[in-house]
């Protein structure tokens, strides 16, 4: 190597945005280690341990062995042909010409149906290593739930899910495949029973068992190490992604959609094209009833900077820095915090932040089942809703991804329900 | 400097017993009862008050406490009432100390600089924050102590020796020690661990330490004391204030007197424990 090139090698690492977080977690300001003393050592512990994983090219081969041969990956990237050529109409009738060409990644067709297995199966090979000899979880719309008794049933350890009760009625199906995969689902009652109680009670079963349990949290948050550990498992979706599209257009996609409750799907496909400065970056977040309403769950929209669940991070909050439960027609965006990194890309301006309502979700989940024969998960229909706004604005030769993290057999009900049909 | 709370403790140390920490969660079901409550603490025998800062989401606590922060959430409660209370408690009594414990958010959001200046003024001598380890010192426990507050620090089973001088480090006041791995009012300490245990931290400081999490009975209070310089009992007293509610959200009559009635029995068992070990 010239001195030049080494030159300019350590320049590109030094600007990397990949690079975080530092040693104490922190993305910027944001991320950290914000948990009792109780569960200290044990985050201190992990964090060794997922270094020491990482760094052992049989746990990588463990990894890819099961993510072929049980999850199914790689997972397709997929255009979107129909829905492409509707919005070049929508575009045509208000007298454009554009109408980006779109890309679906399919990591609904994952095993378990979403994209949440992608960072399970990480966690759970980590898990054995430690080992640790019982898992924990909790789960909003299920999906994590359900992966982790996924992973749990294929590796045989005891695994407890903590839901809410307003997620459990509104995602039966998921809690029932939980309880086929041999998971005990613990109904959370306190607060408004969603994602965050499930969290919060996770962290006190923790706080219990410190000796023999593992705790797999589903998404980019939490205490360090959990954010950039979850995006890494998850960032096998923006490798592939990226792969592919060399593959299929001979250059790197001009955009990257997905939708943000926690934001593991969102990092996942993120990560790998932050240092690529000509793809735009949008993140969509749940706006509920509206943001004007304040009945949503747009946390970077319409929240600041707190501490919650282990990490600083966008919280929706009041004046008096309680915690104000979100509302959003899909429990897995159902969260008032999202993961620190996107915080951090929110605050750097490298991704944009946009939002999509529940009517949205709605619609544009009906029309992706109508145009593609796909029916997506609720989750993934925020980011579509948005994908459906903004590609007709775009010229013809943008290529335009979004991630498919969900599919939507676990929203039928809710679906129909809110569409007045009785089943 | 020397605060209220290490006036407290070398004044029990002389006299050779052992301090009763109660805890209540400020606002609890509403502001007067806890102020009945503050005011009454001291003559039903507390030496230090700690004085929870309701949360919406009490992570370390059991559902007690949890209840408790949601009460006083319904009720209007707000990090400016707690200052408030503290206020209103020092026009009457300038020797007890009073510890404030919760998590860090509503700090967070009121801003460090603004809530010590405030907590200080209103009269608080130190702050216990759940959620901030000393990986975490610079955010608030640095600039309590700058600005003269006591930061206690919580050690756990967990904490092994070569990490106990990082999380003593920045502590001062007295060092809280959780007796069980766990969360508030769950199971209760085995006297024989915890004695242990304090002879492990007395090993690495000077400062008293004073033992929590769990404790329900005047004999489970009196046990602690022999064994620590200080018996902390909150789940139990804040237990002893949800019966007074009825159901309409109030409290009956004569609930800050059953309630201080209760905490006069721990405080017995508290400070007739070190009298009967040395007879």
């Amino acid at each position: 190597m010239t001195d030049k090139e080494a030159a300019s090698v350590s320049v590109t690492k030094a600007n990397s945005l990949r690079g975080g977080p530092d040693e104490r977690g922190r993305f910027g300001i944001f991320g950290g280690r914000f948990v009792a003393e109780t569960l200290m050592p044990l985050v201190l512990d992990l964090d060794k341990a997922y270094k020491d994983a990482k760094a052992d090219p049989a746990f990588q081969a463990q990894i890819d062995y099961m993510q072929r041969d049980y999850v199914g990956r790689e997972s397709p990237l997929y255009f979107a042909e129909r829905l492409t050529e509707h919005l070049r109409e929508k575009s045509a009738a208000s007298g454009g010409e554009g109408g980006a060409k779109i890309y679906f990644k399919r990591d609904e067709l994952n095993h378990t149906g979403s994209h949440k297995i992608n960072n399970c199966l990480g966690q759970i090979l980590l898990a054995m290593r430690m080992g640790k000899t019982r898992i924990i979880a909790e789960t909003g719309a299920g999906q994590h739930g359900v992966a982790t008794a996924t992973v749990c049933a294929r590796f045989g350890l005891p695994c407890v899910v903590y839901m809410g009760t307003t997620d459990i009625e509104r995602q039966k199906p998921n809690v029932f495949r939980m309880k086929l995969l041999g998971a005990e689902v613990i109904p959370v009652t306190s607060g408004t029973g969603t994602l965050k109680d499930a969290m919060n009670e996770a962290l006190r079963d923790w706080v219990t068992n410190v000796e023999n349990t593992y705790y797999l949290i589903g998404t980019v948050a939490g205490p360090h190490p959990y954010p950039a550990m979850v995006r890494d498992f998850q960032s096998i979706i923006g490798e592939e992604t990226k792969r592919q599209m060399l593959e299929r257009e001979g250059r790197l996609p001009d955009s990257v959609v997905a939708c943000i409750g926690g934001g593991s799907n969102a990092m996942g496909l993120f990560h790998p094209f932050l240092d690529d400065p000509s793809v735009k970056i949008y993140g969509v977040e749940a706006a509920g009833k509206g943001i004007e309403t304040g009945e949503h769950c747009a946390s970077l929209k319409g929240g600041s900077p707190g501490v919650l669940h282990g990490n600083r991070t966008y919280l929706l909050q009041d004046e008096d820095g309680q915690i104000k439960d979100g509302h959003s027609i899909s429990a897995g965006l159902d969260y008032p915090g999202i993961g620190p990194e996107h915080s951090w890309l929110h605050e750097t301006g490298r991704a944009e932040y946009v939002s999509a309502t529940d009517r949205e979700a709605l619609d544009a989940f009906q029309l992706c089942s109508r145009l593609e024969g796909i029916i997506p998960a609720l989750e993934p229909a925020h980011a579509l809703a948005f994908v459906t706004k903004l590609a007709p604005t775009l010229p013809k030769d943008h290529l335009m991804v979004m991630n498919l993290c969900g599919r939507g057999d676990k929203d039928v009900f809710a679906v129909a329900d809110h569409l007045g049909v009785t089943l | 400097m020397t605060t209220r709370l290490e006036k407290r403790f070398a004044q029990l140390n002389a006299q050779g017993r052992a301090a009763f920490v109660t805890f209540i969660t400020a606002g609890d079901p509403d502001f007067d009862t806890t102020l009945g409550l503050l005011n009454g603490l001291p003559g039903a025998g507390a030496d230090v008050i700690e004085l929870g800062m309701p949360f919406t989401d009490p992570m370390a606590d059991g559902p007690s406490i949890q209840a408790s922060s949601q009460r006083a959430l319904r009720n209007g409660a707000s990090m400016k009432k707690t200052l408030d209370l503290v206020r209103r408690f020092r026009e009457s009594d300038n020797d007890t100390p009073i510890v404030l414990m919760g998590y860090y958010n509503p700090i967070y959001h009121m801003g460090v600089e603004t809530f010590l200046g405030r907590a200080i003024e209103a009269g608080v001598d130190g702050l216990i924050v759940v959620d901030l380890p000393p990986e975490e010192d610079d955010e608030l426990c640095v600039p309590a102590m700058k600005a003269g507050l006591n930061f206690i620090r919580l050690a756990t089973p967990t904490t092994d020796d070569k990490r106990l001088p990082a999380v003593l480090a920045n502590t001062s006041g007295f060092v809280y020690y959780v007796s069980i791995t766990g969360i508030t009012g769950s199971a209760s300490p085995q006297a024989r661990n915890v004695e242990a245990a304090v002879k492990r931290i007395k090993g690495h400081t000077g400062l008293p330490v004073a033992v929590g999490f769990g404790i329900k009975t005047p004999e489970q209070a009196a046990e602690i004391a022999r064994a620590a310089d200080g018996a902390v009992v909150g789940s139990a007293i804040v237990d002893a204030i949800a019966k007074e509610i009825g159901t309409d959200g109030r409290v009956t009559p004569g609930a800050v007197e059953r309630v201080l009635e209760f905490v006069g029995k721990l405080a017995t068992g508290v400070h007739a424990a070190r009298k009967a070990a040395a007879e």
